[in-house]
């Protein structure tokens, strides 16, 4: 039923694309909706690389110099705010709409038009949420996670902040609706689900996630929003209400919006290695299970990041245990994909590189999460650059290095071009070691008892500060570096072929690149081969 | 250059803080953590010694196995995939079942720790602590002797001056770290605290005791605390709480029982008269039965306060 509005465009044919007004502000189509979110995302991710700068420049010495405490706890907050929600949320969501119809055999995403509103609520959202920095009192300065009664401390930008969220959620909800429509109702006859991309996999277990737990949040900030402005006492001890509260529904949202931010990132890596490696994905139905477990477990941990609110003995100990456990299916893909790489014929192409170094940095980011989830320990890490190590391990050399690792990938698919293979290992290099110059000192620090979310800091902490430091100015230069990387591809680069990487399956090499602007407006004949998992059997 | 500097701090420490425990943190490039003075800092230490071995070993283990691949099985040498190999039922049983393993390794002792650490009972004593911003408030319960503790002034200068050198920063070794009046407790005793907080959330940490815990408006936490060694041992706020979240550091100064109680008399001595008469009303909670000098007037001017 849903097809019939996607073909409504009946150029097909003769690949006709509409006028620049009609095609980027009224697109219906899945790849200019996937080109427009990867373009807002990058954005976000240059302004909220901008953010941490500040961050780190006032870090790089002790003593306050540059900016005000206020000031600093705005760029905290709103750092993490654009990031997550502006940042890796939409490069998964752009990349949903790019890849899925093409590995499934779909024209287009089910529901185009509810696409492009999902899309376009985004630039008003942040721009809302960015104008706070603006109003009288600054932006939100109580932390991403806005616990009460900080975050109700803040002036106007609460209600905006609130709302720039609200927005947030009903697009990340709409998107959601949107890859569970697709993958459900269209893929092509033979597609099977147990036949389907990984990528595809993580993106439909990640919209279920999404599906769950958006609503949760939008309810947490509504009654933040109350208790501020309508005289409500949800989170107010004085009126019979509970702060701690507050942090169990946000982190009952907050848990899974981690593994929302990396299952994307497991499928993509779990596309490129096989590739790469010249082998299909080892265990594959294995890592199609630890996903949904991973994604089922994400939902009964929440409470592990706040152990030291004072909860109940036994509360303690059951969410040390639930939390511990998700361990074991992360490490069966972890595991799945060495064993990929095992007897295969390894070649070291960009796309592999930022590949490997995920399944590494991103397993780093692992052991220190399982070390978070030991009670005793958690109570000298919590609220440390510890923790601040840990998460940017998993969200920077986690899900952004996949997000980068898949860029270069599908960029032929896109583009039709071939980027500077040279430049893209420059590229990686560079990021690898600021990367950990900026991430891994912070792990000493943590250690060593520096609370994050500090301004300034005892001249004790200063020496791993400033290598921090050094290694975030570092890493601010790459996202320019792939400005040019890919603006040189668009102009010089070598043309691309229907399959440009040598191991790589699945239906999206099957049209020519670049993508021609509608695909599969028929559903496509599966010749064997075609697919990558076409042999249930593993 | 660094063993020079490391000297020179551990100089600056003598000569500033002769009660320091040598153990204490911080130090300059220092990587791990600390092991206290307490036996929760013990419990702390032992868990993350033990899981970091552990995610040592599995990394060793991972990451050399890729390593050997990434060598071994490399196109350029003319390795031929076995595109037969994506699927072991015995290995997947081997990588499930070690791990598991592993942490019922980890699990066990962690527990075992816990369950001591949340142990309050048969306490000596009974320290309130309420986070204010920015700001913390002892209250030696039963004995009515209450502190306030803020970053002292020297730290305070500092802070707001753009211009402060580095040479500045490093000749108060305890910038940021210290404070007008530090919380004095015995060593040897088994210290209960209360903890909670009058406006936001904060969160008492020192790292030397072992654990933090938040500490929340309407609603009252515990800890323990036994410290073996004297000394002063500095912390933070670890919860942001505003503006000046990095600015309310935490210094417990443990001295043997004999000295504390004679502390303790002078400051009852000397607090008495003010003691009735609780300070500013921007810092009166005030409702806890346990402070039987709070006067009567003192509550509707605390439910005023709070209800802002």
């Amino acid at each position: 039923m849903s097809t019939h509005t996607a073909t409504a465009d009946h150029h097909d044919a003769h690949d006709h694309k509409p006028g620049f007004v009609e095609r980027w502000f009224f697109s219906t189509n899945h790849k200019d909706i996937g080109t427009l979110y990867l373009l807002f995302s990058f954005l976000m991710v240059i302004v909220g690389a901008a953010m941490s700068v500040v961050i780190r420049t006032e870090l790089a010495v002790p003593g306050l110099q540059h900016v005000s405490p206020h000031f600093f706890n705005q760029m905290t907050s709103m750092h993490a705010l654009v990031m997550i929600f502006g940042a890796v949320m939409p490069a998964f969501v752009g990349l949903a709409n790019w890849m899925i119809p093409l590995q499934i055999g779909a024209p287009d995403m089910a529901l185009p038009r509810m696409n492009n509103w999902s899309f376009w609520i985004l630039p008003f959202a942040f721009t809302m949420l960015l104008l706070t920095l603006f109003l009288p009192g600054g932006a939100p300065a109580g932390g991403w996670t806005m616990y009460p009664p900080l975050s109700l401390q803040g002036g106007a930008n609460v209600s905006f902040a609130i709302f720039a969220i609200h927005m947030m959620g009903i697009s990340s909800i709409m998107g959601a609706i949107n890859v569970i429509a697709t993958i459900l109702n269209m893929r092509a006859p033979g597609v099977d689900l147990l036949k389907m991309p990984i990528f595809c996999w993580t993106w439909l277990i990640t919209a279920f996630l999404l599906l769950a737990v958006m609503p949760v949040l939008a309810g947490a900030v509504t009654m933040l929003l109350t208790d501020k402005f309508f005289a409500t006492s949800f989170f107010n001890a004085a009126g019979g209400g509970d702060p701690v509260m507050y942090q169990h529904i946000f982190w009952f949202f907050g848990h899974p919006e981690v593994y929302i931010m990396i299952l994307p990132a497991f499928g993509i890596v779990s596309e490129i290695i096989p590739t790469f490696s010249r082998k299909p994905l080892f265990g594959y139905q294995a890592m199609v299970y630890a996903t949904a477990a991973i994604a089922f477990l994400s939902f009964i941990v929440w409470a592990h990041h706040m152990f030291t609110v004072g909860m109940p003995l036994g509360g303690e100990i059951y969410f040390m245990f639930a939390t511990m456990l998700i361990s074991i299916p992360t490490g069966v893909k972890v595991f799945n994909w060495a064993s990929t790489l095992w007897r295969g014929s390894i070649s070291f192409e960009t796309p592999m590189l930022w590949s490997i170094a995920f399944v590494i940095l991103f397993t780093i980011g692992g052991f220190s999460g399982l070390m978070l989830a030991i009670v005793p320990a958690d109570f000298q890490y919590h609220d440390t650059y510890f923790v601040v190590a840990h998460f940017h391990y998993v969200l920077v050399t986690g899900a952004l290095f996949a997000i980068i690792a898949s860029i270069y990938y599908w960029w032929p698919k896109w583009t039709g071009r071939m980027y500077n293979e040279k430049w893209g290992k420059f590229h990686f290099w560079w990021t690898v070691v600021f990367v950990n110059l900026t991430f891994f000192p912070q792990h000493f620090l943590g250690l060593a008892g520096m609370p994050r979310r500090i301004p300034d800091y005892n001249v004790v902490f200063a020496d791993w500060n400033l290598v921090s430091s050094i290694g975030a100015f570092g890493m601010f230069l790459t996202p320019f570096m792939m400005i040019f990387i890919f603006a040189h591809s668009l102009k010089h680069g070598a043309k691309a072929g229907a399959r440009p990487w040598e191991g790589a399956r699945g239906l999206e090499w099957t049209v020519p690149s670049p993508a021609p602007h509608h695909t599969f407006a028929t559903p496509p004949a599966i010749k064997p081969g075609d697919l990558a998992h076409d042999d249930v059997t593993h | 250059m660094m063993q020079a500097r490391f000297s020179r701090w551990v100089v600056a420490a003598l000569a500033s803080m002769p009660l320091a425990a040598l153990a204490a943190d911080p130090v300059p490039w220092q990587l791990n953590m600390g092991r206290g003075v307490t036996a929760s800092a013990q419990n702390a230490y032992e868990a993350h010694m033990l899981a970091l071995w552990i995610c040592v070993g599995i990394g060793v283990v991972v990451f050399a196995a890729m390593a050997y691949a990434m060598f071994r099985f490399r196109h350029s040498k003319g390795a031929v995939p076995d595109t037969s190999f994506t699927h072991s039922t015995r290995l997947e049983i081997l990588w499930t079942v070690i791990p598991v393993v592993l942490l019922v390794i980890m699990a066990v002792p962690a527990t075992a720790k816990l369950i001591s650490m949340y142990d309050t009972r048969e306490s000596e004593m009974t320290i309130k602590v309420t986070g204010l911003q920015w700001m913390w408030k002892y209250e030696y319960l039963g004995e009515g002797v209450e502190i306030t503790s803020r970053l002292d002034r020297e730290s305070d200068r500092l802070r707001q001056n753009r211009n402060a050198t580095r040479a500045e920063l490093e000749a108060h070794p305890a910038y940021l770290l210290s404070v007008d009046n530090e919380l004095v407790v015995p060593t040897n005793t088994k210290i209960r605290f209360v903890i909670t907080a009058d406006d936001v959330i904060h969160s008492w940490w020192v790292p030397a005791l072992g654990w933090k815990q938040d500490a929340i408006p309407g609603i009252i936490n515990e800890g323990w605390t036994d410290i073996r060694e004297p000394g002063v041992y500095r912390g933070q706020c670890a919860e942001l709480c505003g503006k000046d979240h990095g600015f309310m550091p935490i210094v417990v100064r443990a001295v043997p029982r004999e000295e504390f109680d004679a502390w303790l008399a002078s400051k009852k001595a000397a607090g008495q008269a003010p003691a009735a008469t609780p300070g500013t009303t921007d810092d009166a909670q005030g409702t806890e039965p346990a402070d039987p000098q709070a006067p009567e007037q003192a509550a509707p001017a605390t439910d005023a306060a709070s209800a802002v």
